[in-house]
């Protein structure tokens, strides 16, 4: 299979690859998909507690180049947004950017589930936030 | 990271390397140049049909076949009589159970199979349930070899066929052919073999293994692609075939159509090198199959190799990179041609069934490398791939959450997946 420029950027260029400590209580960890299916993401954002914006993002995939691209693309993506304006990102975003075909659409949306699972457990944290909406459920 | 090796990077390649690396030999080989020579006269000069009877052209071609014919027999003990040529390993496949399940329906209609088999047995043996017939699918034991009590416990009055490959076409595992066929003999059950993959690379004797049918192809042993046979024992016992491409009258009534001269001169030609040089090949294949798994194991934690090492082909090694996956690490080593067991390198998008079978986990099948080592690899390149992996691996386990979790003490197989349905 080829695959696009962008994808073998991302594969060759990770960004933001690495780990935030999940205990803090600005870092919401997400990690969604599974190792039986081939593909395991764990996307970690650290929020502003005062502006909630998100002023870093980590990440670490196990998966196929495309699930890689996917992930490292969502972190660049949601730093410097609020968790909310993050929330609008959707896997069609991720497959349009990273010309992903069709049978990698799943690695988008597996990316899409990290950053509203990620989001979820730092608004578990802050109560006081708002609620993300019912169907940010960490698997879609 | 580097996704594009050495020579992209300003490193000098090391010594002996031309880039890429071929290292997918049961896929298929490069043909060797002396099989290569021994073809092309006929395709232009000596281009007769093998069937033309009545002048020199036709002469030719069919003494060229018949040379073919022996050198071929002559690699498995054969008798030059007992070889039909075909298009290939799937034909042969095609030939040999549905032409045994046709012919002998009368006495049976129960064969017995495994489930690593490749799915040219697999699928003729589910096209025959639809028309009536009962299989079994004989399970393996973790090193990949069939269990003997079970296959004799699988035996019925019914049973007219096993099929059971000589080497698997991903672990390299070698069947016990030699006490499977005689069970077989026992119970006056015909023994297929899909010998595509030992063909050439191990001692293969269908007397001393008593086995009745053997699929043959030449692309596996550097000879042509396009050019197979189906070995068919003549006598104690003979086995009769029903034709499953009628016409005229080629090959004994058994598969008609002309002949494929330049092919089949290929495949027998190859058949001869392999013959006479296979003892000393397999050795040295063998010692770079060891050399890479030793560096690899040597240089990196949680790998794991699938099937058995002590029943195997020299030039097979189909080993597990735990925590990282296959696709991905293929991007990595793209200068390098090897197969993944994982699922986004299959068409089907399923991993491997051949390490399912094993027992093991979808993970360990995602994570899997097959390495075929060929007549033309060389020590230097067997270095030079065994580093890349290793530089690839550890890049991609920074990469990988599960690989830290493992390493913090994490037990993955605790963790509660959210497993998609995709």
């Amino acid at each position: 299979m080829a695959y696009s420029d962008k994808v073998l950027d991302h594969y060759t260029n990770p960004r933001n690859v690495g780990t935030l400590d999940k205990s803090s209580t600005d870092v919401g960890t997400g990690l969604v998909g599974a190792p039986e299916c081939g593909d395991v993401m764990r996307l970690q954002i650290k929020v502003n507690p005062q502006t909630h914006v998100i002023e870093d993002a980590k990440f670490k995939t196990f998966g196929c180049g495309s699930a890689i691209a996917s992930s490292s693309l969502a972190t660049e993506w949601i730093q410097g947004r609020t968790v909310d304006d993050a929330l609008k990102i959707s896997n069609t975003d991720i497959v349009k950017e990273l010309a992903l075909p069709p049978v990698k659409i799943h690695c988008s949306v597996l990316a899409e589930d990290a950053i509203r699972a990620a989001i979820n457990d730092w608004k578990k944290k802050h109560p006081e936030a708002q609620p993300a909406p019912a169907d940010a459920k960490a698997i879609g | 990271m580097s996704g594009n090796g050495h020579h992209e990077n300003g490193g000098p390649l090391p010594p002996g390397i031309k880039l890429p690396i071929y290292m997918d030999n049961h896929a298929t080989t490069p043909m060797d140049s002396r099989v290569l020579q021994a073809m092309l006269p006929y395709f232009t000069e000596k281009f007769g049909n093998a069937a033309s009877r009545n002048h020199q052209f036709g002469w030719e071609a069919e003494a060229a076949v018949e040379t073919a014919r022996e050198q071929v027999a002559k690699l498995i003990g054969a008798t030059a009589k007992e070889i039909i040529f075909t298009s290939g390993a799937t034909e042969s496949d095609n030939l040999a159970i549905k032409g045994v399940a046709e012919m002998y329906r009368e006495k049976g209609n129960h064969i017995i199979t495994a489930v690593t088999e490749h799915k040219a047995v697999l699928d003729t043996c589910k096209r025959l349930e639809k028309y009536g017939y009962k299989v079994t699918y004989l399970p393996v034991k973790a090193d990949g070899l069939v269990d003997l009590d079970q296959l004799k416990a699988a035996m019925t009055d019914k049973t007219i066929l096993v099929s059971i490959m000589a080497a698997n076409n991903e672990i390299g595992v070698l069947q016990p052919l030699e006490e499977i066929g005689k069970l077989c003999r026992e119970r006056g059950i015909f023994l297929h073999s899909d010998a595509v993959q030992a063909l050439g690379k191990v001692p293969l004797d269908v007397n001393k293994m008593n086995i009745d049918m053997a699929s043959l192809t030449g692309h596996k042993l550097y000879g042509p692609k396009g050019c197979g046979a189906l070995y068919v024992r003549r006598r104690n016992p003979r086995v009769q075939l029903s034709a499953m491409i009628d016409g005229g009258g080629h090959e004994r009534g058994m598969r008609s159509g002309t002949l494929n001269v330049p092919g089949i001169v290929g495949f027998g030609k190859a058949c001869e090198i392999s013959m006479n040089e296979m003892a000393e090949e397999s050795r040295r294949v063998g010692a770079l199959r060891d050399r890479l798994k030793q560096k690899l194991t040597a240089e990196l934690d949680e790998v794991f190799i699938n099937g058995t090492m002590d029943h195997r082909l020299p030039g097979n090694l189909n080993i597990s990179f735990l925590y990282v996956e296959g696709e991905s690490l293929l991007m990595g080593i793209n200068d390098i041609a090897v197969s993944s067991g994982s699922a986004c390198t299959s068409a089907t998008l399923e991993p491997s069934y051949v390490l399912k079978s094993l027992g093991l986990g979808d993970d360990v099948a995602h994570s899997s490398i097959r390495f075929g080592i060929g007549r033309f690899n060389t020590e230097a390149e067997v270095d030079y791939v065994a580093g890349r992996l290793v530089e690839v691996v550890k890049k991609l386990r920074e990469l990988s959450p599960l690989y830290e979790m493992v390493k913090e003490g994490i037990d993955l197989t605790k963790i509660q997946w959210q497993a998609e349905s995709h």
